[in-house]
């Protein structure tokens, strides 16, 4: 019986293990500090707060897809409430002078986000899976348009602003400058993410992880699926909704757009790039997808696109993203097995390379026909100068396409064959790949 | 006021089978592989843009061929190339999938055809009035939808009921391994369905282009309405899926043609109330909220009725 204890119960963490645990969260506090000391430019400062905003969006989106396996195609109506919440909030306060300052005004925000999930969300989560899929973009159409219908509330296409820095002053902050933005945006950040990770190791973030797996099983210990995907929800809605408050906050206006399909999309895109199989997963692809949107939206008028087909490919070669790409390699790291793969990596890089440098040529030259047909045609994309009409540019794209893929597929089943070696040696020495 | 019915009940009909020309692929696909495509709307709008252009080179007959094939061998393709490799990787991955598919395809028609409207217009011949009821002149063309799309909904009865393919269709609705175990070529008969789906929506997206606005933007207007209509009338069912079109069409359309309002009703409100979120619903017209009807709707069955109305299985 002891035996059965000991090994259902983990092993009490060593004092090591505490030390890198909460030594990790104290460096990406003091990274949060120092972060404006490199960077202090204003735009730098902006991208950084919508980084922070968009860390909590997918990671409170990561509970739904991630944690509990419920896709959802309608998140942002909890964002969008929150942040015109919000808004609301700080006008009324401002006028009334009542004694609340902006810090805690993004709780208003998350108080939102739960009380529609919680009106919302009995109806959503009866059904899992596909259904609840449908559900969700149901819903989201509903709030959408109603945003629309209800003027005086939501301020039709216009929107509704506010002025932050009406409200009561603590330590003489003003919020007007963005830095100041900034730490407060990254202090939520901090303890929202600290908030959802503990929510992973409670027993609800158990029981959520058991309902994704197998919730028939769930059902025979004792649980409702239905009522562990309704509280993953709830809580799910709460963070969405300080996502949606610090960034009516951030912008000082909230609008329709907010609560929007294109806002629902491209939560899922920063989640599911990022990678949902871990806890870090959402962050890493806040951030990829913050910086990718807005440093192709410089290089190329049709950056959406990309942003399309570079999902797809996420989707189709990398199920676990960018996280779960990167700790596949994690096993062979430890077994020492990692410079196996390494060549082959190379090796095929070359011709993957070529083939996409192909495929984006081929979409500019197409995009230059299409959309400003009657321009010169010496176009500039990714900050290349060449000229859409020349034959050589459209030989050139045709060769590096069809020939990179030919020559990527040969080198892609090296790559496959590598990798096997490389695992099959690492389960020789006992390690788990 | 039976002016307003009859042409109404003609209007939410048409609406309604265009839905279920959709639909029905929709439910037919979700049925044998399990993947809800989301881009299905999306070949409808291919299938509006296709017949677009092809009706400028070639004109509108050979378009209502052409264009429909075309974007059905662009959807077994997909399904080839595209969802069969994600298909290890779970539904969820087939799901999103077919979500950035939706997205990018929407991108591209924006490319190529621009973001504003494309003049598509109603084929001469059709272009004339085909009876006039109550001083209404009804438009001969939508006799026309409304005829192309019974004439297809009766041949895939009967293609479904009648025919060998039919057969193997139906079995794999209920038993799709069983139907591998009987030695069907089950990849081709998956690449089949989804192209002859993806066709249909095609079919719908041609002949509702000249009648509607052919628009980059009419996938992503229409779609949610589609699985709306799937999800009412029960996921994989196809009576559900009929009866839901129909429904949703009708309902819509009556919607879109009433004038009453909570003000109408009642007189108008107070004006201590003129400026407050009051005013909107009072004065808010149920030709206003037509395009949330749906959405209504899907809350209302999903509360009283979780399966839908004709839904037999949980996803």
């Amino acid at each position: 019986m002891s035996d059965l204890i000991a090994s259902a119960a983990p092993p009490y963490p060593a004092a090591a293990e505490k030390f890198k645990f909460y030594g990790l969260w104290i460096a990406a506090a003091i990274a949060l500090l120092v972060l404006p000391k490199l960077f202090g430019s204003g735009g730098s400062l902006t991208t950084f707060s919508l980084i922070g905003i968009s860390i909590i969006f997918s990671l409170s989106y990561n509970i739904l897809l991630g944690q509990t396996g419920m896709l959802s195609f309608g998140h942002a109506v909890y964002y969008g409430l929150g942040g015109f919440l919000v808004i609301h909030a700080i006008n009324i306060i401002g006028i009334n002078k009542l004694p609340i300052p902006l810090p805690v005004v993004p709780l208003i925000g998350g108080l939102t986000g739960l009380l529609f999930a919680v009106l919302l969300g009995w109806v959503s989560t009866q059904r899992s899976g596909t259904a609840f899929a449908m559900i969700s973009l149901g819903v989201a159409e509903l709030i959408a348009s109603s945003a629309l219908i209800l003027r005086t509330f939501f301020g039709g296409e216009a929107g509704i602003s506010a002025n932050r820095t009406k409200l009561l002053r603590v330590f003489d902050w003003s919020f007007g400058p963005q830095i100041q933005i900034y730490y407060l945006v990254a202090a939520w950040t901090l303890i929202a993410v600290v908030a959802m990770y503990a929510l992973t190791r409670t027993p609800l973030g158990r029981m959520c992880n058991a309902v994704r797996d197998n919730p028939e099983r769930v059902q025979f210990v004792g649980y409702d699926p239905h009522v562990v995907r309704y509280l993953a929800f709830c809580f799910s809605g709460f963070f969405a909704g300080i996502a949606g408050a610090l960034a009516a906050i951030n912008f000082e206006i909230a609008n329709s757009a907010y609560l929007g399909a294109a806002q629902s999309g491209t939560v899922l895109f920063a989640t599911y790039i990022g990678g949902v199989g871990f806890f870090i997963g959402p962050i890493v692809g806040a951030i990829f997808v913050t910086f990718l949107s807005l440093g192709l939206s410089d290089l190329t008028p049709v950056w959406q696109l990309y942003f399309g087909l570079i999902f797809i490919a996420v989707v189709v070669f990398a199920p676990g993203g960018i996280t779960g790409l990167l700790m596949m390699h994690r096993p062979l790291l430890k077994a020492g097995t990692l410079t196996k793969v390494l060549p082959s990596y190379l090796i095929a890089f070359v011709p993957t390379l070529a083939m996409i440098t192909g495929l984006i040529l081929a979409i500019e030259v197409t995009v230059h026909y299409t959309v400003n047909p009657g321009d010169d045609s010496h176009i500039k994309a990714f900050g290349v100068n060449f000229d859409a009409a020349s034959p050589y540019i459209w030989a050139m794209a045709a060769i590096l396409m069809i020939g990179g893929f030919l020559v990527a597929r040969k080198t892609w089943t090296w790559v496959g064959h590598a990798w096997d070696e490389a695992t099959s040696m690492t389960r020789e020495q006992g390690i788990a790949a | 006021m039976l002016e307003l019915i009859v042409i109404s009940t003609l209007n939410g009909v048409l609406f309604g089978m265009l839905l279920f020309l959709m639909a029905s692929g929709l439910t037919v696909i979700f049925s044998m592989l399990g993947v809800l495509n989301f881009a299905h709307a999306s070949f409808y709008m291919l299938g509006a843009f296709f017949g677009f252009q092809i009706s400028r080179w070639f004109g509108f007959w050979p378009a209502l061929l052409i264009a429909p094939l075309l974007a059905g061998a662009i959807g077994a393709g997909v399904e080839r190339y595209g969802l069969r490799r994600v298909h290890k990787n779970g539904h969820v991955a087939e799901l999103l999938f077919t979500f950035g598919l939706a997205f990018a395809i929407e991108e591209i028609v924006q490319i190529i055809w621009g973001k504003s409207p494309v003049d598509f217009r109603v084929p001469p011949l059709l272009d004339f009035p085909a009876f006039t009821i109550f001083s209404t002149n009804y438009p001969a063309y939508k006799m026309f939808m409304l005829l192309v799309s019974v004439v297809i909904f009766a041949a895939l009865l009967i293609t479904l009921k009648k025919t060998r393919i039919g057969l193997i269709v139906q079995a794999a609705l209920t038993h799709p391994h069983m139907v591998g175990h009987l030695g069907h070529n089950v990849g081709r008969i998956f690449m089949l369905v989804f192209g002859v789906g993806t066709a249909l929506a095609a079919v719908a997206g041609v002949i509702a282009g000249p009648a509607l606005v052919t628009q980059s933007n009419m996938a992503g207007l229409l779609g949610p309405i589609l699985f709306v209509v799937v999800v009412v009338g029960g996921l994989g069912s196809l009576p559900g899926a009929f009866v839901a079109s129909l429904l949703i069409g009708l309902v819509q359309t009556f919607a879109v043609s009433m004038n009453g309002s909570l003000s109408g009703a009642f007189g108008p409100l107070s004006p201590d109330y003129a400026t407050t979120w009051l005013a909107d619903i009072w004065g808010v017209t149920i030709a206003q909220i037509a395009p949330i009807m749906p959405y209504v709707l899907l809350v209302l069955i999903l509360i009283f009725r979780p399966m839908g109305l004709l839904g037999t299985r949980d996803t």
